[in-house]
């Protein structure tokens, strides 16, 4: 199976494998020796999500929103049909509702009970939307939250934050950042960030 | 249930640590836990997967990442309905003279299973709610899987939105089929949540199914 190098630690080439990774391997082992798992679906799954969706999805949209007012229409009517436009569907995508940041309003989304996410848009999410600190703060303190990403927000802003409790998931359209004008949406785009998407920054 | 999965507005659970975007898998095994999840035979209804989550030790829930979680599941979820043995689980060898299945997710499937849209949306009766109305989220405490918060039972909101008729995870989670109700994106003050010290214009977001709703 290749992987892409990330401009970080890929431990798992080097080093020898883990406890863990045995163990997943001996399972794996089982299933396919069993007839249970196809070995190339596993790697099919593996490559949808390492190469086949991710933040540089949603930024599309953000940025198609940002530039066609027709299409930043539609999104604000079905979210999930004018992102399936893009080709951006399925598993944990199936109910989009974009929500906007404006100067008056800072979205911010989280998922307290589980890691609900966004997969065609954002990919699969980073360990700390998943994990205990995040969930557990983003509710109750999420100035606090966005202070830790480094984002400032003025009194005046409303926090309003999106706690996914049901199939609905809610991407953030960041404000377009100012002197961008005569930007494409490719290059408006490659400004789009994930925590931007998922409200824990600003752009 | 009141399990520890529910955190929202809980402390003590340490920093946020940030990381670069790009990374979809922080070791190989995590990927392959992935795929063995979405293509075990076992894949049940999502609400059932979450409730399984849910049921773990707390200390486990606690101490073990997202992906430690997602193996222990398929594990158990393989072992309970006989699909492998525990003997066959420690050793990864297939005992002598066991049968050869058909996988139950070729390869050929895989893409469509994971972008064909799909929809929880269900008809319903007329909703009972309307946007604007003031409801309160119930004061409930149901030992089975639920999608309703501790930290918002028993606080008034505003009715933000109307999802339509959505699959109701109470049941669901339980086979007892799709049961569905009207959702809701109800709104509410930050200050009716975590009381007078919140910041006056912030506020929460939840989806709540209308069991889990009365007029206030």
């Amino acid at each position: 199976m290749a992987h892409d190098h990330h401009d970080h630690d890929h431990d798992h080439e080097q080093e020898p494998p883990s406890d863990i990774a045995l163990r997943v391997k001996a399972l794996e082992s089982l299933l396919i020796e069993k007839g249970l798992v196809d070995p190339a679906a596993l790697d099919a799954i593996v490559d949808h999500y390492e190469h086949k969706v991710g933040p540089r999805n949603g930024a599309r949209v953000v940025a198609k929103a940002w530039s066609d007012q027709a299409y930043l229409e539609r999104l604000r009517a079905d979210a999930t049909a004018a992102i399936a436009e893009l080709g951006f569907t399925g598993r944990q995508g199936e109910h989009m509702i974009a929500v906007e940041n404006t100067p008056t309003t800072h979205n911010l989304v989280v998922c307290t009970l589980c890691s609900c996410y966004p997969w065609p848009v954002l990919g699969l999410p980073p360990v700390w939307y998943k994990s205990a600190p995040y969930r557990a703060r983003a509710v109750i303190d999420p100035r606090g939250v966005l202070a830790d990403f480094g984002t400032e927000l003025p009194d005046d802003v409303e926090v309003s934050v999106w706690d996914s409790t049901a199939e609905v998931r809610y991407l953030v359209i960041p404000e377009r950042p100012a002197g961008t004008e005569g930007l494409s949406e490719a290059e408006l785009a490659d400004l789009v960030t994930r925590d931007g998407m998922i409200g824990t920054a600003r752009l | 249930m009141n399990g520890v999965h529910d955190m929202g507005g809980m402390h003590g659970m340490g920093p946020i640590t940030p990381e670069p975007e790009g990374i979809a898998f922080h070791h190989a095994w995590e990927g392959r836990v992935h795929a063995l999840n979405l293509a075990s035979p076992t894949r049940g209804n999502i609400d059932a997967g979450r409730h399984k989550i849910e049921r773990m030790p707390p200390a486990d829930y606690l101490r073990m990442s997202y992906y430690e979680k997602w193996l222990a599941r398929v594990e158990q979820l393989l072992l309970e309905a006989g699909y492998i043995t525990a003997d066959e689980l420690a050793s990864g060898r297939a005992a002598p003279g066991a049968p050869k299945s058909t996988p139950f997710r070729p390869a050929a499937s895989v893409h469509a299973a994971l972008t064909s849209p799909y929809s929880y949306v269900r008809d319903v009766p007329p909703a009972a709610f309307a946007v604007g109305d003031r409801v309160r989220a119930r004061v409930m405490n149901p030992p089975g899987h639920t999608r309703l918060p501790r930290y918002v039972r028993g606080r008034v909101g505003v009715i933000d939105r109307l999802h339509g008729g959505h699959v109701f995870p109470d049941r669901h989670a339980h086979g007892h089929g799709e049961d569905p109700h009207h959702l809701y994106c109800v709104r509410f003050e930050a200050r009716e949540l975590w009381g007078p010290e919140a910041p006056a214009r912030d506020s929460v977001r939840l989806d709540l199914w209308e069991p889990y709703l009365e007029r206030a």
